[in-house]
């Protein structure tokens, strides 16, 4: 058995080995983790969590790469989650984002995790969230959290993170695609990656166009565009910059207010349909829904009334 | 809590040294993760610093190491002395590839669990992963 008081308190020294057995617990769902979830959440330093996404294939985990090795010359001490689907069949994952990242794993002061979103039952938000709280707590500042900007979960996930950074790249297509895909909206930097390739100043220019016509949601200033060359590290500098500067000039306090309510919207509503799944009325519930004997809004009322 | 699958075992695939042919160890990581497991592919060079560290911060079950470059002598003692260094006293470590019988003896006293010659499918590999591997409570 695993004594979990004694791990939350080792994390908070930054070793690895606890951090690391931590996060498998809270992984995990371990209910042991909740009575300890208070003094987890306590023993955060208020780090700076950066959600990066893009479309497959923008190049995330080579930009994650240069931005760990840019925040680590600043001296900072980097922590990051890259969260990949689970199949919906079998479970299992396949997670690649180390193939791009190995040459900071002997780094004592960069934590990297690799994290399968292990089902809507696991309560994505709420793990990633309790595991960035983790990272906090091991004294990680900026902590990285790196989803797939595709499929309305992963894209909810980046939006935990105070900045969110959207990375495109010049073949995104045309500027409908781009609309499309709904990652603009979420963006509060964007990255336009491989930005050596034919097309990017014109992708650029588009996104800058979109974004200043860009209205609804309340917001001070369309998000700054970047170039970036991850590959190279062409524009990491000017990025992080970015990222920091949306920080430190901060949002307004309703945009605070709104971010935060979001987050714990999300977390809670991750919980709480955990807990319902769990209720003994469940199973019933959904046979009765399959064998067309009640209505789902009828069931879902149920479930919350019992 | 009340998932109803058991947690996935977790399992690092990494290319020691210095051979560039990874299309095994790819296939593998695709294998097992249509087999269920949650599989963290390193890619390739890697020495066997990065590989125990990695497998330290991921907390896996299972390290699985794919080698043909015939350095396996070298490489594999030193990741398992490696992992075993940082604590990691109940992973599972094993190997596959281009591996004379002869060192296969010389390479289980060393602590590499098992070998997986050329020809075992991907269903064998799991099944041994799947007895073997620690269970978490």
């Amino acid at each position: 058995m695993t004594d979990l008081a004694a791990l939350v308190e080792a994390a908070r020294t930054g070793e690895r080995r606890p951090l690391a057995r931590l996060l498998t617990a809270i992984e995990a769902a371990d209910p042991g983790l909740r009575r300890l979830l208070p003094r987890l959440f306590a023993a955060g330093h208020g780090a700076h969590v950066v959600g990066i996404t893009g479309p497959p294939g923008s190049g995330k985990s080579t930009l994650v790469n240069a931005l760990i090795g840019e925040w680590r010359r600043r001296g900072r001490r980097v922590g990051v989650l890259a969260i990949d689907p689970s199949s919906p069949y079998t479970g299992g994952a396949i997670m690649g984002d180390r193939v791009r990242m190995m040459e900071h794993a002997a780094d004592r002061d960069v934590f990297m995790r690799s994290m399968a979103s292990r089902g809507e039952l696991g309560g994505l938000a709420a793990t990633t969230w309790t595991a960035a709280a983790a990272l906090d707590a091991g004294g990680f500042d900026p902590i990285l959290i790196e989803t797939v900007g595709a499929g309305q979960s992963e894209v909810e996930i980046a939006r935990l993170a105070e900045t969110t950074v959207v990375v495109e790249v010049p073949e995104m297509g045309d500027e409908v695609q781009a609309i499309k895909a709904g990652l603009l909206e979420v963006a509060d930097v964007i990255a336009v990656n491989k930005a050596d390739r034919p097309g990017a100043q014109q992708a650029a220019r588009q996104l800058r166009a979109m974004m200043s016509t860009a209205g609804g949601r309340v917001r001070r200033q369309p998000p700054k565009i970047i170039m970036t060359t991850a590959v190279s590290g062409e524009g990491i500098p000017a990025l992080v910059d970015e990222i920091e500067a949306h920080r430190r000039e901060g949002q307004s306090p309703e945009q605070a207010h709104e971010r935060a309510r979001h987050q714990i919207r999300r977390a809670l509503a991750d919980v709480v349909g955990r807990r319902a799944a769990a209720s003994a009325a469940w199973d019933a519930t959904v046979d009765a829904v399959a064998r067309r004997e009640m209505d789902p809004l009828t069931a879902a009322d149920r479930l919350l009334d019992s | 809590m009340s998932d109803e699958r058991p947690t996935p075992i977790r399992v690092l695939i990494a290319k020691p040294g210095l051979d560039g042919h990874d299309r095994g160890a790819k296939v593998l990581a695709r294998g097992l993760r249509d087999e269920g497991f949650e599989v963290i592919y390193t890619g390739l060079r890697q020495t066997p610093e990065m590989i125990a560290d990695a497998a330290e911060q991921e907390d896996v079950d299972v390290v699985g190491m794919s080698i043909l470059s015939g350095a396996h002598m070298a490489l594999l003692p030193r990741v398992v002395e490696l992992v075993r260094g940082r604590g990691m006293d109940d992973v599972l470590i094993a190997a596959g590839g281009i591996i004379p019988d002869a060192d296969v003896g010389t390479l289980k006293e060393a602590g590499i669990a098992e070998i997986f010659g050329p020809g075992t499918s991907i269903g064998q590999i799991a099944r041994y992963f799947r007895e073997h591997a620690r269970r978490r409570s």
